[in-house]
């Protein structure tokens, strides 16, 4: 009986995104036919392009959904592959760092799915911040070899940090199907739905309110975002969280307390890693996804709330 | 068979280098059409000329060979296979001691029949701390021969964090192939200021990211 209310309400998300795609599609059908008047080939392109990859996202997300917890956690394993990738691409290495980078990726990243689909928070909150923290450093000194020592404390905290945001963080996401709430019963899939839902339609809304009305910008050296288009964002992102209360176990209040806290938070992290790309002097993650750079580029905010809207969420309604 | 065989093997390479490095070209200087060039490339690891013909469209593979060096191909039955039938390699004997053909002809004669061809001028793969070794002459007598093909630079980045020479098993970090505007050798032009050249032309593609 639970699980047919918890499909039955993922259709109706999934009817409602799909809505939301279709009435973008006109849109974007609409500027093209009017594309002779306008000349503005390029952001036509660029708004269909990313159209494009978001009915995709909404399909895989769907079906991940729909397949239950082990599809959740298998298509965020892979998120977390392709994102870890693009992240290790950029970092400090050298070839002392083989053994250490292999194990990251054949290793931990695997286990922390795994620890995740057991789901015991005990294991996979820490085996990345304390056990591949205190152990990938021994293997990095271990494989030694030629110039070894070079940059060392910026090497290993480079590959910890890849494996924080890239694999740990990002296995909040999935992590919140494993949720025991009294009351709530299987429908946690929701609570996924409900964060990256609330965290992206944020973001749309700082990107376009930015673009009209922004001035001040919050972080000028690193990224466009201002702090109109923030408060723009923040406004909507409580408006959701009070209008998606029936997806959560939370009351009207708390879920407008919720999104809030995930939408600033996701904020705050899309800043965070904009920085590290500007360093970097790199504009995208990666290019896997068509209009959108990479996954890290497409996860940034979600990645940084999941962690902190998950234990919140325990904390506070966990049995 | 053999023929059907190595189209499998060469697809089953193209599947693995794409899951693992989402291997991608960057046409800075070019552009993917079909035309016959010579694409030279800096080598640091075995894994190189899979990844120039993973990124290739498949259009140029067809007609792109790569010069190998026949004593490393030939090793053993399946290198001679994948060497032979899949990257249909001019395979160039490097001891000078062994061979009983010029390499520099069978290259020549590769190109006389259409193909292009991938080369590392180097000579052999680089274990140094420099980006790239001093080239061998090879590359300035092929160009001299056909002076009217197109020398192409083919920057692979990141290979030697992928997979460093010595080790078995690749990291899969994100790997671009970055090809250069071409390059060809001018009237009298002496043999070393052609090659530095040519070398120069290939370390202005590594790109750039920040301090790192």
């Amino acid at each position: 009986m639970e699980m047919t209310q918890t499909n039955s309400d993922l259709l109706l998300l999934f009817a409602a995104c799909c809505g939301l795609l279709i009435l973008a599609t006109l849109v974007g059908e609409v500027l093209r036919a009017r594309l002779p008047k306008t000349h503005d080939e390029l952001a036509v392109e660029t708004y269909l392009t990313r159209l494009h990859s978001w009915w995709g996202m909404v399909f895989l997300f769907s079906i991940a959904l729909l397949l239950g917890p082990v599809g959740i956690i298998v298509l965020f394993a892979f998120c977390s592959l392709a994102a870890l990738r693009e992240f290790l691409t950029l970092t400090t290495k050298t070839n002392a760092d083989h053994w250490s980078l292999i194990a990251s990726f054949y290793v931990i990243l695997p286990l922390q799915y795994v620890l995740i689909w057991w789901g015991e928070v005990g294991l996979f909150s820490t085996l990345i911040p304390v056990y591949a923290f205190l152990l990938l450093p021994i293997l990095s000194v271990l494989r030694g070899g030629k110039g070894s020592n070079k940059n060392f404390l910026a090497r290993i905290s480079e590959t910890q940090w890849g494996l924080m945001i890239c694999v740990f963080c990002a296995s909040y996401i999935p992590a919140l199907v494993t949720l025991d709430i009294p009351g709530y019963g299987s429908r946690t899939p929701l609570l996924i739905a409900y964060l990256v839902f609330v965290i992206q339609m944020g973001d749309l809304m700082e990107y376009f309110a930015g673009r009209r009305i922004g001035k001040t910008k919050v972080a000028p050296a690193v990224s466009p975002k201002t702090r109109e288009g923030i408060l723009c964002g923040a406004a909507l992102a409580a408006g959701l969280g009070f209008l998606l209360t029936w997806m959560t176990p939370f009351s009207p209040l708390a879920s407008i307390a919720m999104a809030l806290m995930a939408y600033l938070v996701g904020v705050g992290g899309s800043l965070v890693l904009a920085a590290i790309k500007s360093d970097r002097g790199i504009e995208n993650w990666g290019h896997l996804i068509p209009g959108q750079g990479g996954f890290v580029d497409q996860l940034d905010s979600v990645v940084f709330a999941a962690p902190i809207f998950f234990h919140v969420t325990r904390f506070y309604y966990g049995a | 068979m053999r023929r059907f065989a190595a189209s499998v093997v060469g697809k089953l390479l193209i599947f693995f280098a794409q899951f693992i490095t989402a291997a991608r070209a960057e046409w800075r200087g070019i552009e993917p059409v079909r035309r016959q060039r010579i694409y030279y490339a800096n080598h640091t690891s075995n894994a190189d000329l899979p990844l120039i013909w993973t990124v290739l469209p498949a259009a140029l593979r067809r007609d792109t060979r790569a010069v190998a060096a026949a004593d490393y191909w030939l090793k053993n039955k399946l290198r001679a296979f994948v060497g032979r039938d899949v990257f249909r390699a001019v395979l160039i004997d490097r001891r000078p001691e062994h061979r009983t053909d010029d390499p520099i002809a069978k290259i020549v004669e590769a190109l006389d029949e259409g193909s292009s061809i991938i080369i590392f001028p180097e000579g052999g793969r680089n274990r140094s701390e420099d980006p790239l070794m001093p080239f061998k002459a090879g590359l300035y007598n092929i160009a001299t021969q056909r002076p009217e093909i197109d020398l192409v630079p083919c920057w692979i980045d990141n290979i030697s964090h992928i997979m460093p020479s010595g080790e078995v098993i690749p990291v899969p970090l994100a790997c671009t192939v970055v090809f250069g505007s071409a390059i060809h050798v001018e009237d009298g032009e002496p043999k070393d200021k052609f090659l530095t050249r040519a070398s120069d032309a290939l370390l202005q593609l590594i790109p750039q990211r920040g301090h790192a």
